[in-house]
């Protein structure tokens, strides 16, 4: 099954260089329809009015992190499901846990490159 | 020099101590004024070493150097965010002419373009590096303006340095932000823990 670029995708972090960064890779990729939140709880409301089918999220961020964003979105019906992929500085063991046992996709540590990013997104999605 | 005088002055005091409370216990044969006198040496010696913390302007370490530390490593956050807008700016429009390219530059225009890109992440990672360095210069504010409450009426009895206790709980205990890179895992590591849990 091929991979919808066109789907919505959701990038959360607090730093708008990251958001920036993450906007621009995921264009070259040929993602297009891209909304950005700055931290858990925003992008938690923008869960009300539409449906993501990947979200890409920071772990650090006031007042809520990216790991309790996770914890919030596995409890939504329609969203329960979507893929997950924390992108974070936070780099030890108990973190990686942690994410995983909250239902993390996949984890990406922080500095990452384009190349890394893809080879995420397609154990996630399916290739493209 | 620093530390033989501190260490002469507290002999002084001992002895001083000693032979008051000597001279207490044989009060019968050794008149008032002696005592008195040592007391004095005593109390000259305690305001002499309050003398010289004041000289020190320890008020000035919360005062004006950690303030003055903190908004400067504020303002390197805020700068390099303002620099990395500009450097992405100039890689938005650079994929924009690139458009305009045959596939052969396009693609080469395009794939430096990212590599900037890649590079421009160092933003976030210091900030979040001095976010901690922040953090850290706060807690010795309070410490040191503690310290300074206390020795605005009298000198401590005595002050022991503790390591301040991480009172987080929870999840907030993950929260430590990037690692030094001797206590970091690398992303082949974190793709193998993954693969090994559950």
């Amino acid at each position: 099954m091929s991979v919808d670029k066109n789907m919505n995708v959701l990038i959360v972090d607090d730093y708008k260089t990251m958001l920036r960064i993450i906007g621009n890779l995921l264009k070259q990729l040929g993602f297009n329809n891209v909304d950005e939140a700055t931290d858990g709880s925003m992008a938690l409301e923008m869960f009300k009015n539409k449906n993501y089918g990947l979200v890409i999220s920071d772990w650090n961020m006031e007042p809520m992190s990216g790991l309790d964003l996770l914890k919030q979105v596995r409890t939504l019906p329609a969203n329960a499901n979507v893929p997950f992929v924390m992108v974070t500085a936070e780099s030890k063991t108990e973190n990686v846990i942690a994410a995983k046992q909250a239902g993390v996709s996949n984890y990406i540590v922080k500095p990452f490159n384009a190349e890394t990013l893809k080879t995420k997104l397609v154990s996630v999605l399916g290739d493209f | 020099m620093e530390a033989s005088g501190t260490g002469i002055r507290r002999d002084k005091v001992i002895n001083l101590i000693n032979s008051v409370i000597e001279k207490v216990g044989a009060a019968d044969e050794i008149s008032r004024e002696h005592i008195y006198a040592e007391l004095k040496d005593l109390h000259d010696i305690i305001e002499a070493t309050r003398n010289e913390i004041n000289a020190t302007r320890v008020t000035d370490i919360s005062g004006t150097h950690i303030p003055t530390a903190t908004d400067e490593l504020d303002a390197v956050v805020a700068a390099t965010e303002v620099a990395t807008g500009t450097i992405m700016d100039a890689c938005d429009a650079m994929t924009e002419y690139a458009e305009q390219l045959d596939s052969a530059h396009k693609d080469f225009m395009v794939m430096q373009v990212t590599k900037i890109l890649e590079a421009c992440s160092f933003q976030d990672i210091t900030g979040q590096r001095i976010t901690k360095v922040v953090r850290s210069l706060k807690t010795i504010d309070e410490k040191v303006s503690n310290l300074l409450q206390v020795l605005g009426d009298k000198l401590p009895a005595h002050t022991t340095a503790t390591e301040a206790a991480d009172e987080r709980t929870g999840d907030a205990r993950l929260l430590n932000g990037p690692q030094m890179a001797d206590k970091a895992i690398s992303q082949d590591e974190i793709d193998k823990l993954l693969e090994d849990l559950f």
